[in-house]
């Protein structure tokens, strides 16, 4: 077995460390070391975006990440979207715009979207569609996910 | 957007709450079956064929069994030697000896990426590595990769047991055609000489996979006293436990299916892949708990996928308009064993219409490629392609108005299908009628290649065996286990049928999907069932709570039963009245708790029928097609959670318009896929599609109690013949092979 690496990361806004082999993706660590498991695994080479995270404020897919590339950085993921108030405003309208169905591309569009606000807080409809065309869903046509975030971006 | 004209009778049905599991969805909280972790897991991977077609000589685990970190390795001389035996599962019955073997292969591979051998270590990695030192020596056989070819004498034969089901009766020589069906009516001859014009093209489809994001997963803990768990994702729980009882020759009793939340299905997760591999797996390697989990590749070149398919058909319309006589041959890909969708595609394909003289004949051909699995409205898609390019043609011709064209062919209620069912209540005419007033199809549409095209659907949709159980709290709110797998708000939908019945808030009810030793026996979440059986399930539950309810109410008001009444969520008797809620406070005072269930077999389920209107764009020069808007009209019966029923036709149609335009499995002549991945599989992005809109056409199925027809599979029915019908109006070729590619389009151009 390989060699582990330890790693310190701030994730969801707190310090972490763990132990990891070079060759895990941070999508492996977050769900297989630190049991979040909020990123979902849909194809593993970044055609997909259900594990996106925000690295450093850049929206990743963390299966295309090597868990020892986040020492000393920030990641959020699904589990630090919301904030001890309550929802985040695109999880509220993804829930009332019935954005979701099978809801297992959600955390990922979620992500995807906070991301997207974070630098576009009033983005249209045509930058919706091309920033959210890494995530995949079979579920929805995108119809309501678009919805959703133009109406998060009003909240 | 929807339109819904009709002012809405019900307090709760017809509205949209909000889904009773929508915070664990958008949080990340909810379990699906990869989420699971146990005390001592293993994890496992599987060996898979890198042949399409080939004669295994042997396989030597040896070196992978003493890897550090191994617990066990499985091949098929570690499942059961089956004999052949016809069992129901989902949306069909399958020989168990193939079920067995494609679980695992015993003699022969017969597609790339079939099952081998299958391990269990203690990590995915190390469990990967030692599917590399696993040595399997083929001897190579020539793979058929296409259905016509796999029919002629001359082929090389996949099955050499298989023997072909024509009309009912086996034949006696190997073969690759499973079965040879036929529906017809009337006098063909006499159809076709009454006819005008007539029109007779083929059509070919590829295969396409159902492309849930979700791969499959399946989890067993083998306890020593024979008692098993297995956790997955599926869409019917019940229908794990009967295949894997199949496959390991294990009483249905030893097992427990606890369905994890799922990651999308559309019929692709009906059948069993890992979850009899993951109890193999720990029986073996001395009782531990084991994950298996697919990739992408595997999830593209083992599971699913859709038939690809070659269908002809000719029809011919006198001077009015009235179709004189129909035939089609429809021939489908099984994939490496029986049991294509060809039976549900000659149902549809010129099901909607009324047809005095017509033949239909219909192929289920074995080819080296995946067994393939339902896929949302299994068979239809296809068959429609066909027939509404047809249709459309025919209209053409006659200098008809499409829709008015179907409007005078097609099917009502007491109507007769070539097969001689007689339809009950449809709205099939209600839906062209809707349609043609739509503001879309009344809108100009004009600009240089620019087209706008129309098709319809049809889908039978299923009823089946649905349980409920309900117990009432003393707050007023209900507890509702059912045995339905939520795969896109139905528990929310059976919560509001619930609430309906008794008279209160949906948000009053609390819905559980239950493990199989927790509810009685639900068939899985397919042929839009769910909300009608299950619904009709949780009907009957709430009407038992209502009868035990009114005996508690006549404890307290010292009454006969008989005496009282129970009408929109109050109680009474004379002067007396309470609320659900108020009588709900007053149990422990009159008995204790009230718990209800049922079981059901409705039978009357209502036919779905949709009609679609796309304008697309096409791009002569790269051949790119662009959706520039489309309306789907469908009769959905009743729309119970109307959000969700629009949701579901939503994303019907994007996986329609897939496969309309990009989605294709690649096979090089070897039969390797070539595009095993969502890279180079390529399915719709937020980009390529525009807003779709819908209209919701009500017309009750008098064999619901809401009137409920199922509303999910035929969306996915209208969309490749509605495009090609658009590209025709935009650029004069017809389409008759799917994808409509930029690749086939420019071709098509030059021709």
């Amino acid at each position: 077995m390989p060699n582990k690496t330890h790693i310190t990361a701030n994730i969801n806004g707190e310090e972490v460390e763990f132990l990891c082999e070079p060759r895990q993706s941070l999508l492996e660590v977050l769900r297989e070391i630190l049991g979040l498991m909020g990123a979902k695994e849909g194809c593993n080479n970044g055609n997909c975006g259900s594990c996106n995270v925000i690295l450093d404020g850049a929206l990743v897919n963390s299966c295309l990440v090597l868990a020892v590339e986040i020492q000393g950085r920030s990641v959020t993921t699904i589990e630090g979207i919301a904030t001890p108030e309550g929802l985040h405003p695109l999880q509220q309208k993804f829930i009332e715009h019935a954005a979701l169905q099978c809801g297992y591309c959600t955390p990922g569009f979620i992500v995807a979207g906070k991301a997207l606000l974070d630098q576009n807080p009033n983005p249209s409809e045509q930058e919706v569609r091309e920033w959210l065309a890494g995530n995949l869903c079979r579920c929805t046509g995108y119809d309501r996910i678009v919805r959703a975030v133009l109406d998060a971006a009003k909240a | 957007m929807s339109t819904l004209d009709k002012p809405n009778e019900y307090k709760v049905i017809g509205t949209s709450p909000l889904r009773h599991d929508g915070v664990d969805k958008v949080t990340g909280r909810a379990q699906y079956g990869a989420d699971i972790r146990l005390p001592g897991m293993l994890f496992g991977a599987v060996l898979r064929s890198p042949h399409a077609h080939a004669r295994i000589i042997s396989i030597d685990t040896s070196k992978a069994e003493k890897l550090a970190g191994v617990h066990a390795v499985v091949t098929a001389r570690d499942l059961p030697d089956l004999e052949s035996k016809i069992v129901e599962l989902g949306e069909g019955i399958v020989n168990r000896r193939y079920q067995s073997n494609n679980t695992l292969a015993r003699d022969k591979v017969l597609y790339f990426g079939h099952a081998v051998a299958a391990v269990a270590a203690t990590s995915s990695h190390v469990a990967k590595e030692a599917l590399d030192l696993i040595h399997v020596e083929y001897e190579v056989l020539p793979p058929v990769m296409d259905v016509r070819k796999a029919m002629r004498s001359d082929s090389p034969i996949l099955l050499d047991d298989l023997r072909t089901d024509e009309f009912g009766k086996k034949g006696d020589s190997p073969t690759n055609i499973a079965g040879h069906y036929q529906d017809k009516c009337g006098d063909i001859e006499k159809g076709f000489k009454e006819a005008k014009f007539i029109v007779e093209r083929e059509f070919t489809t590829k295969m396409v996979h159902q492309g849930y994001i979700e791969p499959q997963n399946g989890t067993a803990q083998y306890n020593p006293d024979g008692q098993i768990t297995i956790w997955c994702s599926t869409q019917g729980s019940f229908g794990v436990r009967e295949q894997v009882a199949e496959i390991l020759e294990i009483p249905i009793s030893n097992m427990r299916v606890v369905p994890m939340e799922i990651g999308g299905g559309f019929g692709g997760k009906i059948g069993v892949y890992l979850e009899p591999l993951a109890v193999l797996l720990s029986r073996k390697s001395g009782y531990r708990p084991v994950k298996l989990t697919m990739s992408r590749t595997e999830v593209l070149t083992s599971t699913g996928p859709t038939s690809g398919s070659y269908i002809k058909i000719k029809m011919g319309a006198d001077a009015t308009g009235k179709i004189t006589a129909a035939e089609a041959t429809l021939i489908y890909e099984a994939g490496a064993y029986p049991g294509s969708p060809v039976g549900a595609g000659m149902g549809v394909i010129l099901g909607p219409y009324r047809i005095e003289n017509g033949v239909i004949e219909g192929y289920d051909v074995v080819v080296n490629k995946p067994r393939t699995a339902a896929y949302r409205a299994p068979g239809g898609t296809n068959a429609a392609f066909a027939a509404e390019t047809v249709i459309d043609e025919l209209a053409e011709k006659l200098g008809m108005d499409p829709i008015e064209f179907r409007l005078i062919n097609g099917a009502k209620e007491g109507d007769r299908s070539i097969n001689g069912s007689a339809f009950k209540r449809i709205g099939y005419l209600e839906t062209l009628q809707a349609a043609k007033e739509s503001a879309h199809y009344q809108s100009p549409l004009s600009g240089p290649r620019y087209g706008r095209g129309i098709a319809a659907g049809y889908w039978f949709n299923y009823g089946g065996k649905s349980s409920a159980s309900a117990s009432v709290n003393n707050d007023g709110t209900v507890s509702l286990l059912e045995g339905s797998v939520d795969i896109g708000g139905t528990r929310t939908s059976l919560a509001m049928q619930l609430a309906e019945t008794l008279g209160i808030p949906a948000e009053d009810v609390r819905p559980t999907v239950a493990d199989t030793n927790s509810i009685g026996y639900t068939e899985g979440t397919y042929g839009s069932r769910t909300t009608f059986a299950t619904g009709w399930a949780v009907y009957e539950t709430a009407n038992g709570l209502i009868e035990k309810l009114k005996e508690r109410a006549a404890i307290l008001w010292e009454v006969e039963k008989d005496k009282v009444t129970f009408e929109n969520g109050v109680f009474s008797s004379g002067d007396e009245k309470l609320t659900f809620k108020e009588l709900a406070s007053k149990l422990d005072e009159t008995g204790g708790p009230v718990v209800a269930s049922a079981a059901v077999q409705p039978k009357q389920y209502g036919p779905g029928f949709a009609a679609h209107i796309v304008d697309v764009e096409v791009d002569p020069d790269t051949g790119k097609i662009q959706i520039l808007r489309y309306t789907a009209v469908q009769d959905v019966g009743k729309a119970i959670y109307p959000a969700y029923v629009e949701s579901q036709i939503q994303g019907g149609v994007a996986q329609g318009i897939g496969w309309a335009l990009n989605e294709e499995y690649l096979y090089d002549e070897q039969g390797h896929l070539l595009n095993a991945n969502w890279l180079d599989y390529r399915m719709p992005v937020a980009l390529d599609l525009p807003m779709i809109d819908t209209i919701l056409v009500e017309v009750a199925n008098p064999g619901h109690p809401y009137g409920v027809r199922g509303v999910g599979e035929v969306p996915i029915v209208p969309p490749p013949a509605a495009i090609a019908n658009a590209i025709y109006r935009a650029v004069g070729v017809r389409m008759t092979e799917l994808p409509m590619s930029p690749a086939r389009v420019v071709e098509a151009l030059r021709k």
